[in-house]
Parts: C-alpha cells; structure tokens; sequence
C-alpha cells in the first residue's frame, strides 16, 4: 500500500485541523492586535510598554510557551485552546507594531489637513489613516500568519493536533517520509497564504 | 463692526517659549490679509490658532466675535478653509471625493455634493469630466494645488486660512496661479488668511500686509503703505523685491 493511500486521508484532515489553528488564533490576534496598535498611536506614552510586552512574549521559546500554558486555568490545559493561546501570542507583536508603524507613517501633512477640516478623530481614523496604512497593517498579519503556520506544529506536542502530528511521529520512529507528510503541506501552506496576502497587500497599498 | 478675526493680545507658549507674543489686530471681512516673515518667525502658528489647532496660551482669537475656546473645534473648522502648502490631498480619494470631503462630513445628499464638486472644479480651471476621477499622483503640482483651493471652498466657508500654498510649484505656474486666486477672491468675497515668505506673493494678493518677526506683528499696513515703511524687518524684505525688480 503506498503512502499516499496509507496516509492521505489523514494528511487532508491534520491540514484541515492546522489552518484552523492558524485561522482562528490570527482572526483573535487581530483583533486584539489592530485595536491595540490605535490606541497606542493616540496614547503615546503606552506605545513603549506595550511594544516592549508584545516583544518580549516573542523571544520566549515556543516549545517553553506551551509547556508554560498547560497548568494555567481557562486557557491552559492540553488541546487546541491551549495552542490558539500561544500562537495569538506570537502573532500579537507584528499585528500591533505595524499597525502602529502603519498609522504614524501617514504623512503629517494629510492629517494635518484632515484635523484641519473638521474631521473628528473617529473619521480621521476610519476615512483616512487606516485606508493608508491598510498595506502596512495587512503586511503585519501576513508575516503573522507566515510564522503561525509554522508554529502550530509544535502545538501537536501538547495534544491540539494538525500537521505536526506527523512531524512528532516521524521524529519518534526516524521515518523521515512521515516528517515531510507535516512538513510539506505546512509549507505549502505557508507560501500560498504569504503569496495570497501578498497580492491582496500589493492592491490595496495606495499609490503616493 | 466686528471683525471675521480678532487677536486679543494672544502669546502662545510651547515648552515655555513664547512661538507669538502680544498678537494684536482685527481681520476685516472680505479682506486679504498676509502674513509675511521668514521661517520660523510664527507665521503658521498664527494661522492655526485661528482654526484652534491650537489654544493660545494668554489672550483670545475671537472668530465672528466668539472666543475659539467657546466654538466647537469641529464646527469651527468647517466653517473655514484650510490649504496647506504640502496641500494634504487624501492620495486614496478621487479629485471628486477630495473636494467633497467637508460636504460629505457635513452629510449633504450625494447628489448636491457632486453638482457643488463639478462647480468648484469648472471655479478653478479643471475641467470635470477629465480630472473628477483621477487620483492625486495623477495630477501635476498646479493642478493638485486647484483642488486644494477647490476643496477649501466646497462647503462655502466665509474664511480661508492658506499656508504657503502655492510655495512648491515652479514660478510660472505660480504666478498664473495666484492670478487667478486674486480674480476669484475678488468674485467671491472671501476673508484670506494668506501667509507666505515671499514679498512679491504678499504684494500680488494682500490687501494688507502684516508682517512678523520673532513671534511678533511688527508691521500691519495696506501694501502701498508698506513699500514706505522703515522698520528694519519690512527694508529686509522690501530690498529682495527692489533686486528682483531689477
């Protein structure tokens, strides 16, 4: 029986699983991540602590995240909850810094001139710099969703399943066709949602 | 008679430093007032006192008699034009929809929006069935610097606040351009606040000049008035035009 009859049934639904995973932390992700980077764009003075938080849950070790979240009540424990937690985590810092960038590289004089005609600060947000970061921001959660698919197969170690599932057996039984079973469609993943983000980033970026 | 603006002994301070001191003058309806200086000498800070992008720090700018700490900063600003010199366009609307920006926030129905942006355009030389739709960087620096002018009068306010407005473009397209400003200033009535460096500028569109130096108005008088004046500051400037007229 070759792999493919053996196995493919399974690789379609541990994909399936795994873009959940992704989906559904960055779809959290974003809005905690967008709503968080405007506020820090009109509280300056939060802009430091809150870059400084979302970039020091970067640097911990993923592997260490997980293991850290499991004893922790509500969202801890082992299964997908536990792994969307730790991939929002991760996804939070990009997300939140461009959409900080993205809104304080508007050029002064376009907001000047908004301010200047009598846009409240809610229509100078919706109207204007949010329309003209949109690149930015949207360049932020594609790098978001770029590390996330990679990172959610770690999350198979504490039981939340998708493609890592094979990268975990594979590594136990030295079956290095079993590895590229979770490895491959995880590529390929990633590359299609950075291609696609990318195309989506690259219409909606307004030309200067 | 009250005046569209007064200054009321007005300093603004910023980190301690005073950027104007002790503005005192009156802006008369209808009239062009520039304000002439050199760069950093308050000329802009004074412009946006009056649409109350800043407070002053001591005194009062009464528009239409109201002190701008009593007006709605919203409703104050709709009432009057701004033109700044980068100009500000929203790169992401059409020529139309930048036009229409202040009746749009205004919430006039569409369909009166769209016949006063066709208006405007056809007031400042662009022809609306070629330019309603294109988007800024379509657009040379005289014609962006149209729909700036187009898009501070959409809403019809009785004051325009103008920052170097016509500062970046080449030197021809700048003096056809305040030509024509002058002509439709005169048909239309507006009160200008007009502040530019450039002597020349000040004596084509001003009605009077006010001139400042170090964050204070040293100098306020019709431009035949001002061509004789001694102050150092105004010989300065007088001296520039004198060589340019050579």
């Amino acid at each position: 029986m070759s792999f493919i009859d053996r196995y493919g049934a399974e690789i379609l639904q541990r994909t399936g699983q795994h873009l959940l995973l992704v989906a559904v932390a960055i779809v959290i992700a974003v809005a905690i991540g967008v709503p968080l980077g405007i506020l820090i764009t009109r509280q300056p003075k939060l802009s430091r602590p809150v870059l400084g938080v979302a970039n020091a849950m970067q640097t911990l070790p993923s592997l260490a995240l997980f293991g850290f979240l499991i004893p922790v009540p509500w969202i801890g424990g082992i299964g997908a909850r536990t792994a969307i937690v730790a991939l929002v985590v991760y996804s939070l810092l990009p997300i939140i810094r461009n959409t900080y960038t993205g809104i304080m590289g508007v050029d002064p004089a376009i907001r000047e001139a908004g301010r200047g005609m009598g846009m409240t600060d809610r229509q100078l947000l919706l109207q204007v710099e949010i329309p003209l970061a949109f690149g930015v921001i949207l360049a932020g959660i594609r790098l978001a969703v770029v590390i996330g698919v990679g990172l959610a197969t770690i999350a198979a170690a504490i039981g939340a399943g998708g493609l890592g599932e094979f990268i975990f057996r594979g590594v136990a039984v030295v079956d290095s066709q079993l590895i590229l079973a979770g490895a491959l469609p995880a590529a390929i993943m990633a590359l299609v949602a950075d291609f696609a983000l990318g195309w989506i980033e690259r219409r909606l970026t307004v030309k200067k | 008679m009250v005046g569209a603006v007064e200054f009321q002994d007005v300093t603004y301070r910023l980190h301690s430093r005073s950027l104007v001191s002790r503005l005192n003058f009156t802006i008369q309806q209808g009239e062009t007032l520039v304000l002439l200086g050199r760069s950093g000498c308050g000329k802009t800070t004074t412009l946006r006192l009056i649409n109350r992008l800043l407070t002053p720090t001591v005194g009062a700018v009464l528009v239409e008699g109201v002190s701008t700490r009593e007006w709605n900063p919203i409703h104050l600003r709709r009432r009057t034009g701004y033109v700044i010199q980068e100009i500000g366009l929203f790169p992401h609307f059409t020529v139309a929809r930048n036009i229409g920006v202040v009746p749009a926030l205004e919430k006039w129905p569409p369909p009166k929006i769209q016949a006063r942006v066709f208006d405007l355009m056809t007031l400042v030389g662009l022809e609306p069935g070629r330019f309603a739709d294109r988007y800024p960087h379509q657009l040379s620096g005289g014609q962006r610097q149209r729909v700036g002018v187009a898009r501070a009068l959409a809403a019809d306010p009785p004051l325009l606040l103008m920052d170097e407005p016509f500062g970046a473009l080449d030197p021809i397209t700048r003096v056809q351009i305040q030509r024509e400003f002058r002509d439709l200033q005169q048909r239309l009535g507006k009160t200008v606040v007009f502040v530019t460096h450039d002597i020349q500028e000040a004596f084509r569109l001003g009605s009077r000049i006010g001139l400042m130096q170090a964050g204070e108005l040293v100098v306020l008088a019709t431009p035949i008035e001002f061509a004789r004046s001694t102050h150092p500051e105004a010989r300065a400037f007088l001296s520039v035009r004198e060589e340019d007229g050579l």
